[in-house]
């Protein structure tokens, strides 16, 4: 009974689409990187330096859109190294992705460290506030829910429909999708296989580091050690679960955040007998059993992993 | 026409295409030596050699994908200007009218022909796709061409056939002026391979100029107008089709006399395995078998023909004991196995000689000598108090090397570092010394050249007189005609009764290959649908009910 009481509630669903909006942002960024044959492991650095450089952006004094687009600049910059070192050097892409991760998280608490030394408490900015859109955010249910979230949340769902219509209705896409399952198609089609790759996991690693910036600048108002959690992992399986398919990305982004907002409010019904560590185990179980049934039959594309060389057949 | 084509190229000499001393060396290796060939519109040219006689190289030095170390490459332009082409840009090839159908195809399997044939054609930063224009303009050219394809499939659910029709799709769509054919028929089965060539022969007359990269001659003898002779890196002989004459050419392209295998007249003797009604079902075509009946006797070849993919994976699996029949019985000997256990099937002196030979026959970073025992780790004689014994595995490897002529550094050599042809003979080696009762040879000489291959024939044939079985699974019809005492036909899993080789001929063969019933040929009892349809209405095309005698 409480439990359904919990499911109907707009509370609990606005509550589910917060805690998938990072979720969002990467697995698109991951599905992107995948589709074009580079799997990136970079991706938990990529959402701690999206969240690191975002906020330091607005806390030195930039707007808070100009946050959203330092942090993307930084993702972009740590994408081109994994690109780099995985596309016309053709390094293998978990070592190069693990050493990403570790450099850009390294590098993300360097630079916070360094800039504020001595600082107890970190430093807060005014971030995104909800947004109150006339009648949509009036609206029962569905107002509290969809429309009362903030900016941020609303440009990872715009981008679940922007990155399903450029990889399936333009000619980068398509070319991405080939370039992901056989290379040897693209270039003999004229194209370069080493462009589309590396604009690929550029374009995807900025992606993901907005959800990083999601974190510091709309969840929360500051940057802390640690705050990534495991997310950018989480997404790297979400990506298998949606089939490297934008919209399942969102349905997958969802049914975690829901199994995350779920478990938050069970603790506080249940929670008198059983340890809050068995809730929080909750969605990554419930995330690994989706993964399970659905992953069983995934069709990855071909290249992913594979390097490709100029001249080599 | 053929006969009409150099006279009437005289008269209209113009040039499309001319390579003037192309050279390419890969480190010591010189893989073109100052080539030169010349291409005139609407011409199907045959680039003829081994493997390893840069007929490849030169290709994609043509296309863009390596750089020449020398010489130019001109192509004529819209007025017949013959001008320079860029150097390794693909893209300055396509531009230029080149279209290349490589031998793997480069399709992306999980898109729709459409989308593989438009890919790159239009402006990449578009916010939309073009896809009307395009299919109205395939539609056209589907029509003029008899290329017939469902171009809203997507490519991993073609047939092989189909996949090239798209290939050569791609490059006309492109507007290609001159279509470069890799190996074109290494995929198809002879019915396929004719309508291929009469679809060449089409566009050939509407001005199209082809080059056909391959090794046999027989099917080159019969599309092209002129011939073009390659052998290590060299342009050997080049001369018009119909004054060619074969036995000289084979000897151009090999450069000595080639050893012709011979089969004398042998009684077979016991049964050595028996396969009773065996069925496998894996839902993959490819790894099913459903109600096979096959027999392989003492002293005997059986080769077993068809396109690849239609069930000899599984086939070859079962007889290595690799896997197990659903339903059915295997008897070795005229016991019934009861146990599928690959070292156990060894131990019975089954031999096998795996289709892929780099992934399957050996282990690449091991070094020879311990390619050749591997199956015999468990044995006694390469063993001393329970450790390997590697003065006797050593020992074996270099009687190995020196009986079987594997070109090879040495014994501690690691095996990748051979070529494909003395890896085949290194598991010749491994599998024939240990006098086999049965030998599975799946495509045996599969991408060897005409030294290796020959050798590969002389060793089966040897041991079939040594008395072994041998099953011979091989896409290859005059190697399936020359060394087989029975043939039986695999298709979509199904295989036919055994026929005497000398009493079945090429065409019928081929057209058993694609999935028709001939007269007293039964694949079983439940029709199955071809995948492979030939265009040729012939009498073959008996209906499949009734008595078509």
């Amino acid at each position: 009974m409480e439990i359904i009481d919990i499911l109907l509630t707009a509370n609990f669903w606005a509550a589910a689409l917060r805690i998938a909006t990072p979720l969002i942002f990467g697995v698109l960024g991951a599905l992107i990187c995948e589709r074009a044959g580079v799997l990136n492991l970079g991706i938990e650095g990529i959402f701690t330096a999206g969240a690191m450089a975002g906020w330091m952006a607005v806390w030195l004094g930039a707007g808070l859109w100009g946050g959203v687009l330092v942090a993307a600049l930084a993702g972009g910059f740590f994408g081109l190294i994994h690109a780099i070192l995985t596309v016309p050097l053709g390094l293998s892409q978990h070592v190069s992705g693990i050493g990403v991760t570790l450099l850009a998280t390294s590098l993300s608490y360097f630079t916070y460290r360094t800039a504020l030394p001595d600082v107890s408490s970190p430093p807060r900015i005014t971030p995104f506030q909800p947004l109150d859109i006339p009648i949509l955010s009036d609206l029962p249910f569905i107002g509290p829910a969809l429309f009362s979230q903030t900016a941020l949340t609303m440009l990872a769902l715009v981008m679940v429909f922007v990155t399903g219509w450029v990889l399936y209705r333009t000619p980068l896409g398509l070319a991405i999708r080939a370039v992901g399952d056989n290379p040897s198609s693209v270039e003999a089609q004229g194209l370069s296989v080493y462009a589309l790759r590396i604009g690929a996991v550029v374009a995807g690693s900025s992606l993901m580091a907005l959800g990083g910036a999601f974190l510091t600048m709309s969840a929360f108002d500051a940057f802390f050690f640690g705050m990534i959690n495991g997310r950018g992992w989480v997404c790297i399986a979400l990506t298998v679960f949606a089939s490297w398919r934008p919209g399942k990305a969102l349905l997958g982004a969802l049914l975690f955040g829901a199994f995350d907002a779920f478990q938050v409010r069970l603790q506080t019904e249940v929670g008198a007998f059983l340890p809050s560590q068995v809730f929080l185990m909750m969605p990554y179980l419930l995330s690994i059993a989706a993964l399970i049934i659905v992953a069983r039959k995934a069709d990855y594309p071909k290249a992913l992993l594979v390097p490709w060389f100029k001249g080599q057949r | 026409m053929s006969s009409a084509a150099n006279p009437s190229l005289e008269k209209s000499p113009q040039l499309l295409l001319q390579l003037a001393a192309i050279t390419k060396k890969f480190g010591p290796l010189i893989a073109n030596d100052a080539i030169d060939l010349d291409v005139h519109k609407g011409e199907i040219v045959a680039l003829l050699g081994e493997n390893g006689a840069g007929k490849t190289t030169l290709m994609n030095i043509l296309f863009g994908h390596y750089v020449a170390d020398g010489g130019t490459v001109m192509v004529a332009g819209a007025d017949g200007i013959l001008a320079p082409l860029e150097p390794g840009a693909p893209q300055a090839a396509l531009d230029a009218g080149i279209g290349m159908v490589h031998q793997h195809f480069t399709l992306a399997e999980n898109l729709s022909g459409l989308d593989n044939i438009v890919l790159g054609t239009e402006p990449i930063f578009r916010l939309r796709r073009d896809r009307t224009g395009a299919r109205a303009k395939l539609t056209k050219l589907m029509a003029g061409s008899g290329l017939n394809v469902d171009l809203d499939q997507p490519i991993h659910k073609l047939t092989v056939g189909e996949k090239q029709r798209v290939e050569i799709l791609k490059a006309l769509y492109r507007d290609a002026r001159l279509l470069v054919l890799d190996e074109p028929t290494a995929v198809l089965t002879p019915q396929e391979a004719d309508s291929l060539f009469a679809t060449l022969r089409q566009l050939a007359a509407t001005g199209l100029s082809v080059i056909i990269i391959a090794h046999k001659l027989a099917e080159v003898l019969a599309v092209s107008h002129r011939i073009a002779v390659l052998r290590g890196g060299k342009k050997v002989g080049e001369m018009a089709t119909d004054q060619a004459d074969r036995r000289s050419i084979a000897e151009l392209m090999v450069g000595r006399d080639v050893p012709v295998s011979r089969r004398s007249e042998r009684a077979p003797g016991k049964p050595v395995i028996g396969l009773r009604d065996v069925t496998i079902d894996r839902g993959d075509a490819r790894r099913s078998l459903h109600g096979v009946n096959l027999m392989a006797r003492e002293g005997e070849i059986l080769g077993i023909a068809g396109v690849s993919g239609n069930g000899q994976a599984a086939l070859a699996q079962l007889i290595a004991g690799l896997d197990r029949p659903d339903v059915g019985s295997v008897e070795i000997f005229g016991e019934k196995v009861t146990k599928f256990d690959a070292h156990q099937f060894a131990q019975n002196g089954i031999a096998r000689i795996p289709e892929d030979r780099h992934h399957d026959g050996m282990v690449g970073s091991m070094t020879v000598a311990e390619n050749i025992a591997i199956e015999d780790v468990r044995s006694r004689d390469y063993q001393k108090f329970g450790f390997l014994d590697f003065e006797a595995i050593r020992k074996r490897a270099e009687h190995a090397i020196a009986d079987y002529d594997v070109r090879c550094p040495g014994p501690d050599a690691p095996a990748r570092l051979l070529s494909g042809g003395n890896i085949q003979k290194l598991i010749l080696a491994r599998v024939l010394e240990k006098s086999p009762k049965l030998i599975l040879a799946n495509q045996p000489s599969r991408g060897l050249d005409v030294g290796a291959q020959s050798e590969v024939h002389r060793r089966l044939l040897e041991a079939r007189e040594g008395g072994a079985a041998v099953v011979l699974i091989s896409e290859d019809l005059d190697e399936l005609l020359t060394l087989s005492d029975q043939i039986a036909v695999i298709h979509a899993g199904h295989v036919s009764a055994a026929i005497a080789a000398h009493d079945i001929d090429r065409s019928e063969l081929g057209l058993m290959m694609a999935g028709q019933k001939k007269g007293d040929i039964d694949f079983g009892p439940d029709n199955f649908e071809s995948s492979t349809k030939p265009r040729e209405k012939t009498d073959e095309n008996a209906p499949r009910s009734g008595d078509p005698a």
